[in-house]
């Protein structure tokens, strides 16, 4: 087995004057789900940042060994899905059409079969294609930026906050439709959440980040017995 | 009637040039936010372009040589003047493009000197009679030109993945990215293809008139902000609905109220612009973005 899928070493970032990540490292393995916990500010969703691109960075970010280009356009070309904080999803133009633009970094010929197998997961999507992404309801626009990361067919996709404001039905929809393409296709995935049982339950691994470190990083099992992660975020 | 009729397609033919123009705003508009005065500069210097290929070459070839310069002048416009003040506050941006307009009226004398040019035209002047009533086949022409253009640029707008970029580009820039859509291509591409607009619009415009100057276009730019204002300005169909309604308007008011007559057709233009922002500021095909949390 060679290194692990994704690597982070020593990884800074900022936003002007204020440091957000003060060398953050860590691993994805393949087909690895790692989940990022932390308080809000503690710079989870910059570290997910940091590897797409969204923020300026320093410190190395490796992907199957290789360095990760620092634009998001470079990162999606290496197949690195970012579903964003507050789904991303273009409002303005339909489901299809954001489907479509989810492949827009691919250059083969399995789009059109990559289609039909998210409409599959997500039969939903498929009612509404033809309809403004911004008429959704919120979990159906978590759902459509879900579908449109798979549509790039990733190796790697970053999760940040999938369950933010979401009835706990749908994001068991969602989560156990991430868990299905993890053992099934064997997807990796880095998720940032702020529910913490729920990161736990769905990652073999997790980091806590605190104040732009790693504050306790451990396998999900480790970390739920962890005095200061069950007092400061599961709560008991 | 037949007269009337008459006025309508006269009209229309004007309307036909405003809203490629129109749509060129549109497109700059939806892609940066911001309106671009020199659009009408643009268009006028791509004029003068054809006007010296067609001192060289047959039509046809010279009409589509000239789109293809103006789209690579144009993208090279965005990559050069605009890219540098890209992230500058509006207001800094559309300075630029008064600057812009500026300088192109300049070079554009500079280059072809102040004596007025007859622009040839593909279509006769002669009449055609359907139903009874003579129109103007340059009419029909100029009419047919610039809806194939319009649907044309639909359609790659619509169809390819391009123009679904350039599109995803243009509502959300940094979204777009994390697709892995280069946004900073689009923007140029996008300028090319206003450019591409606004050198059909003034390739219609100039023949009809005899002779043109360096002038050529600042009463179209008028009459093409009317024609963004009142389809809405963030609407590609609100300008082309836009353009063509405002042809037709200023043509019959100019022709059938005794006191507009010719001269005071640009008045009724910023009559039009005042009145929608007045009554709806969102044009007709405007709208608010769609959004639920």
């Amino acid at each position: 087995m060679a290194g692990p899928l994704l690597e982070l070493r020593n990884v800074e970032a900022r936003y002007g004057p204020l440091v957000a990540l003060h060398g953050v490292s860590l691993t994805v393995g393949e087909a690895e789900v790692v989940a990022v916990l932390g308080a809000n500010g503690a710079g989870k969703t910059t570290t997910l940042r940091a590897i797409s691109g969204t923020v300026r960075r320093s410190g190395e970010v490796l992907l199957g060994g290789e360095t990760l280009g620092r634009t998001p356009e470079g990162v999606a070309r290496r197949r690195v899905a970012h579903v964003p904080e507050g789904r991303g999803t273009f409002v303005e133009l339909t489901v299809e059409e954001n489907l479509r633009l989810g492949a827009y970094a691919r250059r083969d010929r399995q789009v059109a079969a990559d289609l039909e197998r998210v409409l599959g997961w997500f039969p939903r999507l498929r009612e509404r294609l033809g309809q403004q992404a911004g008429t959704l309801s919120g979990g159906e626009q978590q759902m459509l930026a879900l579908g449109r990361a798979l549509m790039l067919s990733p190796r790697l996709l970053l999760l940040d906050e999938p369950s933010l404001g979401l009835a706990p039905l749908v994001v068991a929809e969602l989560f156990g439709i991430v868990r299905r393409l993890n053992e099934e296709d064997g997807l990796a995935v880095l998720v940032v959440e702020q529910n913490a049982s729920l990161a736990l339950a769905a990652a073999r691994r997790a980091y806590v980040l605190e104040a732009g470190r790693v504050a306790v990083e451990g396998p999900s099992a480790e970390l739920r017995e962890h005095a200061d992660v069950r007092r400061s975020y599961l709560g008991y | 009637m037949a007269d009337l009729a008459q006025q309508i397609v006269s009209g229309l033919a004007s309307g036909g040039i405003y809203a490629s123009l129109a749509l060129a705003l549109v497109l700059i508009y939806r892609a940066t936010g911001v309106v671009n005065f020199a659009q009408g500069e643009m268009a006028m210097f791509t004029t003068f372009v054809a006007w010296t290929l067609m001192e060289h070459i047959a039509y046809w070839p010279a009409f589509a040589l000239t789109l293809v310069l103006a789209f690579v002048g144009g993208a090279l416009l965005e990559l050069t003047v605009i890219r540098p003040v890209q992230s500058a506050p509006p207001l800094t941006v559309v300075i630029v493009t008064i600057g812009l307009l500026i300088g192109l009226n300049g070079l554009a004398r500079r280059i072809w000197g102040n004596s007025p040019k007859t622009l040839e035209s593909p279509f006769s002047t002669d009449p055609v009679r359907i139903g009874g009533v003579a129109f103007s086949i340059q009419d029909l022409g100029i009419i047919g030109v610039s809806l194939a253009i319009v649907a044309l640029l639909w359609a790659f707008f619509r169809f390819t993945k391009l123009g679904l970029g350039l599109r995803a580009a243009a509502v959300n820039p940094a979204e777009s990215r994390l697709v892995g859509i280069r946004v900073a291509w689009m923007l140029a591409l996008g300028w090319g293809l206003a450019a591409v607009l606004g050198a059909v619009a003034g390739m219609m415009a100039a023949p009809p008139l005899g002779s043109f100057d360096q002038n050529l276009m600042q009463p179209i730019l008028l009459y093409a902000f009317a024609a963004a204002v009142l389809g809405g300005i963030d609407s590609p169909l609100g300008a082309v609905v836009g353009g063509l309604l405002v042809g037709v308007m200023v043509n019959l008011v100019g022709t059938y109220v005794g006191f507009v007559g010719a001269d005071l057709r640009l008045p009724v233009a910023l009559a039009i612009i005042l009145g929608v922002l007045l009554v709806r500021p969102s044009g007709l095909f405007g709208r608010e973005a769609v959004s639920r949390v």
